[in-house]
């Protein structure tokens, strides 16, 4: 924080703590100094961690050159609670809850990668049933994640309001079937390790169906709003491009990973559950720019709707819940797994070291939305200000999951 | 996929002095990892990334662990005949050590070009204390850019050749390293103290004292 201050002492002195000078982290970018008389000085602006277009409490300190950003640096921590000492701190099933607050628009999903590293760690098998369960629920999560995304990105585009409010009233759907199946529209706390806890009625099934059915429609009403927008195309066709060499080595993940081309789906490579039983495409980007990032998204929910309906058709009757399963009193033999999932923003993974307690002796949660912001200055280097807004909405970030 | 003997035997035939050891890991996701020794794990990373036999270019999750000093009891049971002829008796050995604490920093290795893993590798600090160092793998992956720094704040491990290593999740003022198994919580994390003594000498020192206004002589009384 007090290495952006420096600059602006000018020189009056120490600034209040002595933290060593910064290099930039991406090597190429060149910054010429802040007080410069002939080309006039640089401005640093801090955009957040009040600022509508960050998404919550995350702050970016922008040193720009009359509008060009010339570095950018990411604040984070104003949401940190130490989720990962929270979850040494009590047992492996009381940290069920505390996933949903990660990412708080996919509690599902984040359930699901928990589960799995548990199941993982203590060698649990899941019922079929609730395999199908679980692909269900994460692809409509996926759904209502990247709704929301788009509706997001074009609110920060600068279309204010009337995109948002169409994706908002589909996810509102897709919420209400949450609450009528775990009890909680957002918080869902739904996944336990070896099934699900509670079963899904026939009925629940058929509203789902029928929500499913009709998600086509609405997305081709959304696209011909958006998809051939031509101040969308202005925006972001070109802005925020990113290569799949750097992609790759950052560790970026999901969406914005194949918007650059890499074909890398954790539910075609690790094939967990049971995806691959079903038939779907990986959409892949050309370019890596926004518009592709936004394109990659729309594409998915469209290879998610054609899951969603296999699992429809083929879902088994029979137990949620392996019998076995011990839920109280729940201790794992020594030893560690790391389990992961491609969710909706990305590859969540949690890393689990057992003692042989009833709580973990590590655990450790992998936010796909924190490690796709490292990347996020390569992107901004050399674009407007205005820019860094979509490019920042593009990566698809939750502050509950960057800070834990 | 060349198994964790594979590469362990390749990597020391390739790196002589290199020290490379499998840590097994006993529970039921069997995920064994390389214990790299710290004089060659750049270099080890590296040739992980780029040689066509492993491909592994990304890494996916970084994080600490912290193993405090412990007590290792251990009993060795001796067999001792009965010189008389009858039957033998066990004698137990009851030998304590200690066990030298140390914190360790764990990469989970993919390939996506490959399309596998994962290839699980550790890197151990000599000790506990607040200056313990590794050497950064950020130059080899820039993935581990923010998750040593992450490391860092919470473990307080030192990532040599790290180009930022800062505080991440903690403000920059903060002392001590909170996922450490030793660390104790203050009281309130959100305790000032007041302004007088030290605080008052470094306001001082930020804003200097306002010029002295012009005495006023007379006035309405």
């Amino acid at each position: 924080m007090s290495a952006h201050h420096e600059s602006f002492a000018g020189g009056a002195g120490p600034g209040p703590s002595a933290v060593p000078p910064f290099s930039p982290s991406s090597g190429g970018a060149h910054v010429r100094p802040v007080h410069d008389a002939f080309h006039g000085d640089l401005l640093e602006v801090s955009m957040g961690p009040h600022h509508p277009s960050t998404h919550g409490v995350f702050r970016m300190m922008v040193t720009l050159d009359g509008e060009t950003i010339v570095k950018l640096k990411p604040v984070f921590g104003y949401l940190h609670r130490n989720h990962e000492k929270l979850g040494e701190n009590t047992t492996y099933l009381a940290s069920m809850p505390y996933t949903d607050r990660l990412d708080y628009l996919c509690s599902m999903t984040n359930n699901w990668a928990y589960a799995l590293a548990v199941e993982k760690l203590a060698g649990q098998p899941v019922p079929e049933r609730a395999e199908y369960l679980r692909v269900i629920l994460a692809e409509l999560t996926r759904l209502l994640n990247h709704t929301c995304l788009a509706g997001f990105l074009l609110q920060d585009t600068g279309a204010s309001g009337t995109p948002l409010m169409y994706a908002f009233r589909e996810r509102e759907k897709i919420l209400d079937l949450f609450e009528s199946l775990s009890g909680s529209r957002m918080m869902c706390n739904y996944q336990r390790f070896g099934g699900c806890r509670v079963d899904a009625p026939t009925e629940w099934l058929d509203r789902a169906r029928q929500l499913v059915d009709g998600y086509n429609e609405f997305l081709d009403e959304f696209e011909a709003l958006i998809t051939g927008n031509e101040i969308l195309m202005a925006r972001t066709q070109g802005v925020g491009a990113l290569k799949p060499e750097l992609a790759v080595s950052a560790g970026i993940t999901g969406p914005m990973l194949r918007a650059t081309g890499v074909d890398y789906d954790i539910r075609k490579v690790d094939g967990y559950g049971i995806y691959p039983r079903f038939s779907f495409r990986v959409p892949l980007g050309a370019h890596g720019d926004t518009y592709d990032r936004y394109m990659i998204r729309v594409l998915e929910m469209r290879e998610s709707i054609k899951i969603l309906q296999q699992a429809f058709r083929e879902i088994p009757a029979g137990p949620v819940m392996d019998a076995k399963a011990k839920i109280r009193g729940f201790k794992p033999k020594p030893g560690e797994a790391y389990g992961r999932i491609e969710g909706p923003k990305g590859e969540i993974g949690f890393y689990l070291i057992s003692d042989g307690t009833t709580n973990p002796y590590r655990y450790r949660i992998r936010p796909p939305s924190f490690i796709n912001l490292t990347v996020l200055e390569d992107m901004c280097l050399g674009q407007s200000i205005a820019d860094a807004v979509v490019i920042l909405g593009s990566i698809d970030i939750v502050l509950g999951e960057v800070d834990r | 996929m060349l198994s964790l003997a594979q590469i362990r035997d390749l990597a020391i035939a390739r790196f002589p002095g290199a020290e490379v050891t499998i840590v097994a890991n006993p529970g039921a996701a069997a995920q064994h990892s390389l214990l790299l020794g710290a004089s060659h794990a750049r270099a080890i990373a590296e040739w992980l990334r780029d040689d066509a036999a492993h491909r592994l270019d990304f890494c996916s999750n970084v994080t600490g662990v912290d193993w405090p000093e412990r007590e290792i009891v251990e009993i060795v049971r001796t067999p001792v005949p009965d010189p008389a002829g009858g039957p033998g008796k066990i004698i137990e050995q009851k030998t304590t050590r200690i066990q030298p604490g140390y914190l360790e920093a764990v990469y989970h290795l993919y390939s996506m070009s490959r399309k596998d893993g994962p290839v699980v590798i550790r890197l151990r600090t000599a000790g506990r204390t607040d200056d313990v160092t590794l050497p950064s793998l950020t130059p080899v992956w820039r993935s581990c850019e923010f998750q040593e720094r992450e490391v860092f704040d919470l473990f307080g491990i030192r990532f040599d050749g790290h180009p930022d290593l800062r505080r991440i999740l903690m403000w920059d003022e903060f002392t001590g390293h909170p996922m450490r198994k030793d660390y104790v919580e203050p009281d309130d994390y959100e305790w000032e103290p007041t302004p007088h003594d030290e605080v008052l000498k470094k306001a001082r020192a930020h804003y200097p004292p306002a010029p002295a206004a012009p005495e006023k002589t007379g006035g309405p009384k």
